[in-house]
């Protein structure tokens, strides 16, 4: 099943929750909707599940209009964050719940449920309740038990944000997993980048009840479309600085080319990335002298803060591998420069 | 929604706009000379004394009992967590008879007390034993779920900084409690005020001496006059929002939302 | 470390810092004997007054007290006003609960402060206000007479009464478990296809029947009880509209002690029957308060 809204708006006692967002998801697609909190993003998973009724614009589902359906009629599934599993059943009754409701026969039913429980690596768990069950385990059994009625579409709502960070991580493995073998149309939220960036193939920033971005991980990764965006995602340098001449602005020693039609003097903010600054102990062209102020073990990567004279400072990340190499230490002097950046203006 | 609203309409909101209503039937001077003539301020007097003093004494043994129960272990003691809510549960009605029967000179405290010239049914005293009775539960149901939850680590804390007992008790420990502490007298002082069957077996019932507010207003029904009646049954409305708003009050700041 | 910081902070009172964290043998058995001499004197005491009072002529005296017709009727009149408020208030409590927990409104505190009202009520105001509206004289009298409908002293009036001492029992211990319960289960519910009655019966009424078995515990104690509210409306006629409570007023105003305490017993029974359904009840309802925050979320397995 598509999913499409058009121009769709909530809003909370004049707060702006969700304000005329347009988007279309193709069937069978697994996308992201990323943002920080208040964002909205859960407010317009709801109101695609039927959860919230919307202020203005359309919902649409596979080419039907859905907007004032209720969410019985939808067949969507939903995972809540907190799980929301019924605390006086047991696993069975909660898997079954959407089947006995739509009166399925007992053989059928029971069938169902153990196909799922079978994709969810709970079989034999089946007569335990959910207060019996770890926080991962019952997670899963929410999928399970959206997914039991056959949805179209899959709705998550921060799915793992109450887990613990390795439940996190193997639980996001399994959700790529289940939906290659399942092909159902899913759309999850979370304010998690990382996760959003391993999961979904498609990924939409929302900020503000708006959609500030819609493109794959890596394009949302180096080319973000707002400030926001650049400064949410991964980590970033930036400064304030403005236009020096046509093409050109200038930070302490450094040199960026930019785009010619903004004018002279206009105010801009240049972001660019800590692994996007290249670091060598020997003057090769274009580069900027720097001495190295602190380093800081990352665990995967080692940052360092460079002072580059006059109070001015970025930090660069370098491979672990590749910095211990280099032998790199505090107080020595590198030269550095910037390999990729965005402008953005004031 | 639309039940809920209907019903609390017609149970609550309309019968206590009736009183409301009849009291506009009267003037206003009169309304003033039906609540402030000397036999309603005796009896107002006498009321809010006794409830008082009943909270006073309730607030200074429900701690105690509180702490006891959920502190200590002894022997019987979930026979007595139980029985604490006995006046709360037992028919008004038929605690009033069975403090007459204690406390009258026959009784078997009453006699005790006699010949110490100290008398309890029908009088004052007997009044306050009553509301004392009445307003036991509150007290001590309003501190228990508060001394459950308290953080053995902050006494603990005090302890590793040098405090004997008594200070850590005095000190840190019941400062914590006075929010609820303070909650549940208001409640017991509340339902003291309005009491009636307790009350009105042991009271003596005699004007300007040993007459409750709440019997002053059936005396004056019995008497057809509905204006005197209406104009103390507002006061006493009144008083009853106003001690409920200060409840209401008091347990949001505590957190607690309601004690039964 | 600990002792040695004790001592050296003061003196030789508190080696031990274990002691120091509960009250020296002495004065809890001080606090013991004041907490249990307290309740002794205002709880057991009133007790076994009841029991020995009732028992005063004999058993034989004690059960024809309580088979007289004017005590059955009595017996009938309360169950029957006990009946219909437990009935009537239970189902407002879940209707008041439900609109509260589920639905955003404004004044909703005030719909809240509303339904506590009976709760701080004086019994006799709250009998007034009925014989107010409904009395002869009262703002519906005469329509009543003209179309000969009695509310006031007879039994309408009583239950009427009845129902509004009792009004806020269920809907208050309903009300704060449904709001920390969260309305999510019923959500995953709707989205699942389950209509409001199957989502009623299935997943919110399982989460609150212990909570709502204990509202209905306390409002029918109140109910069965209630005195000055009833007393106010009745017309205390014998064997007509007298409930159980006046009964025994009546009785005991005749000067006929032990035949007084012989119905008291009866309720006293009641009242001790409450006690230990409340127990019971109380236990399980404040693990329905507090659960599913189990020690499992930080377990690895996912």
């Amino acid at each position: 099943m598509s999913i499409e809204v058009r121009g769709l708006s909530k809003y909370f006692n004049g707060f702006k929750a969700v304000h005329e967002v347009s988007v279309k998801l193709e069937t069978g697609s697994l996308t992201a909707l990323l943002g920080p909190s208040g964002s909205g993003k859960s407010t317009l998973l709801r109101m695609i599940a039927g959860l919230e009724v919307p202020d203005a614009g359309e919902i649409h589902l596979t080419g039907r209009e859905a907007t004032y359906v209720t969410a019985k009629e939808r067949n969507v599934g939903f995972v809540f964050q907190h799980y929301a599993l019924f605390k006086h059943m047991t696993v069975y009754e909660n898997i079954a719940f959407g089947l006995r409701v739509r009166k399925q026969t007992e053989k059928e039913i029971k069938d169902r449920v153990y196909e799922l429980l079978n994709l969810i690596q709970l079989t034999g768990y089946e007569k335990r309740y959910p207060s019996q069950l770890s926080g991962g385990q019952r997670q899963r059994v929410a999928v399970a038990r959206a997914l039991a009625p056959r949805p179209e579409v899959l709705l998550l709502d921060e799915p793992f944000g109450a887990l613990d960070a390795k439940v996190r991580e193997e639980l996001r493995d399994w959700i790529l997993k289940l939906h290659e073998e399942t092909s159902v149309t899913t759309l999850f939220v979370t304010h998690d980048q990382q996760e959003a960036m391993e999961v979904a193939s498609r990924i939409l920033i929302m900020n503000k009840g708006q959609i500030e971005q819609d493109g794959t991980p890596i394009e949302i990764f180096d080319k973000p479309a707002t400030h926001f965006i650049a400064q949410f995602v991964g980590e970033t340098n930036f400064i304030d600085t403005e236009v020096a001449e046509k093409g050109l602005a200038v930070w302490g020693p450094f040199r960026f080319s930019i785009n010619p039609t903004l004018a002279v003097k206009r105010k801009i903010r240049i972001y660019f990335r800590p692994n996007d600054v290249y670091m060598t102990e020997q003057f090769e062209t274009l580069q900027v002298q720097a001495k190295i102020a602190k380093t800081r073990f990352k665990g995967t990567v080692i940052e360092y803060q460079l002072d580059i004279g006059g109070d001015k400072n970025i930090s660069a990340q370098i491979p672990k591998g590749v910095a211990l190499a280099s032998g790199f230490k505090e107080g020595q002097f590198v030269y550095a420069a910037i390999t990729a950046f965005h402008v953005f203006p004031l | 929604m639309g039940f809920t609203l209907t019903y609390l309409s017609l149970i609550v909101l309309i019968p206590l706009a009736a009183l409301i209503l009849k009291t506009t039937t009267i003037t206003w001077g009169q309304f003033i000379q039906n609540v402030t003539n000397p036999r309603v301020m005796a009896s107002y007097r006498l009321t809010f004394g006794a409830s008082l003093v009943g909270a006073v004494i309730n607030s200074f043994f429900g701690v105690i009992v509180a702490w006891v129960l959920v502190r200590y272990e002894f022997p019987g003691k979930k026979l007595m967590d139980a029985l604490v809510d006995l006046p709360f549960a037992l028919p008004t009605a038929v605690a009033g008879i069975t403090l007459t029967a204690i406390y009258s000179t026959n009784g078997w405290i009453g006699s005790r007390l006699a010949p110490l010239g100290i008398h309890v049914a029908y009088t004052p005293l007997g009044i306050m034993v009553a509301l004392t009775f009445i307003g036991l539960p509150f007290v001590v149901r309003t501190l228990q779920p508060v001394l459950e939850s308290l953080d053995p680590e902050i006494e603990k804390a005090a302890v590793s900084l040098g405090a004997d007992r008594w200070y850590t008790v005095t000190r840190v420990v019941l400062p914590t409690l006075l929010p609820a502490w303070i909650t549940g007298s208001s409640l017991a002082l509340a339902r003291a005020v309005g009491e009636y069957g307790s009350v009105v077996f042991i009271a003596g019932n005699m004007p300007m001496k040993t007459e409750i507010t709440p019997l002053l207003i059936i005396t004056k029904l019995e008497q057809y006059d509905y204006a005197g009646a209406t104009s103390i049954g507002v006061v006493m409305l009144a008083i009853s929002f106003l001690l409920l708003l200060t409840i209401n009050w008091l347990q949001s700041k505590t957190g607690q939302y309601r004690i039964h | 470390m600990k002792e040695t910081l004790i001592v050296s902070f003061r003196g030789t009172r508190n080696n031990d810092p274990a002691r120091a964290l509960t009250e020296p043998l002495w004065v809890r058995w001080v606090l013991i004997a004041i907490a249990l001499s307290f309740m002794g004197l205002f709880l057991v005491v009133p007790l076994v007054e009841v029991f020995a009072s009732a028992l005063d002529k004999g058993f034989q005296y004690y059960f024809n007290a309580i088979r007289e017709p004017a005590a059955l009727s009595a017996i009938k009149l309360t169950l029957i006003a006990a009946g219909v408020s437990v009935l009537l208030n239970t189902l407002f409590g879940l209707s008041a609960a439900w609109a509260i927990t589920k639905f955003q409104f404004p004044g909703k505190n005030l719909l809240i402060t509303l339904i506590d009202l009976p709760f701080t009520v004086s019994p006799v105001v709250s009998g007034l206000i009925y014989v107010l509206l409904f009395g002869l004289q009262g703002l519906m009298g005469h329509w009543l007479k003209d179309h000969d409908i009695q509310i006031i002293f007879a039994l309408p009036g009583i239950v009427l009464a009845t129902v509004f001492v009792t009004f806020p029992f269920v809907a208050r211990e309903l009300i704060p478990l449904m709001q920390e319960q969260g309305s999510e289960e019923e959500e995953a519910a709707k989205v699942l296809g389950a209509n409001g009655w199957q989502t009623f019966w299935k997943v919110t009424l399982p989460n609150i029947q212990w909570g709502l078995l204990y509202g209905i515990i306390l409002c029918n104690a109140r109910a069965m009880g209630e005195f000055g509210a009833v007393s106010v409306v009745s017309g205390h006629i014998r064997g007509l509209t007298n409930t159980l409570p006046l009964h025994v007023e009546i009785l005991y105003n005749e000067y006929n002690f032990t035949a007084a305490f012989a119905v008291a017993s009866l309720l006293t029974f009641l009242a001790l029957l409450t006690l230990v359904a409340k127990t019971l009840v109380g236990a399980k309802y404040s693990r329905e308060r507090g659960v599913l925050t189990t020690s499992l979320e930080n377990e690895v397995t996912p």
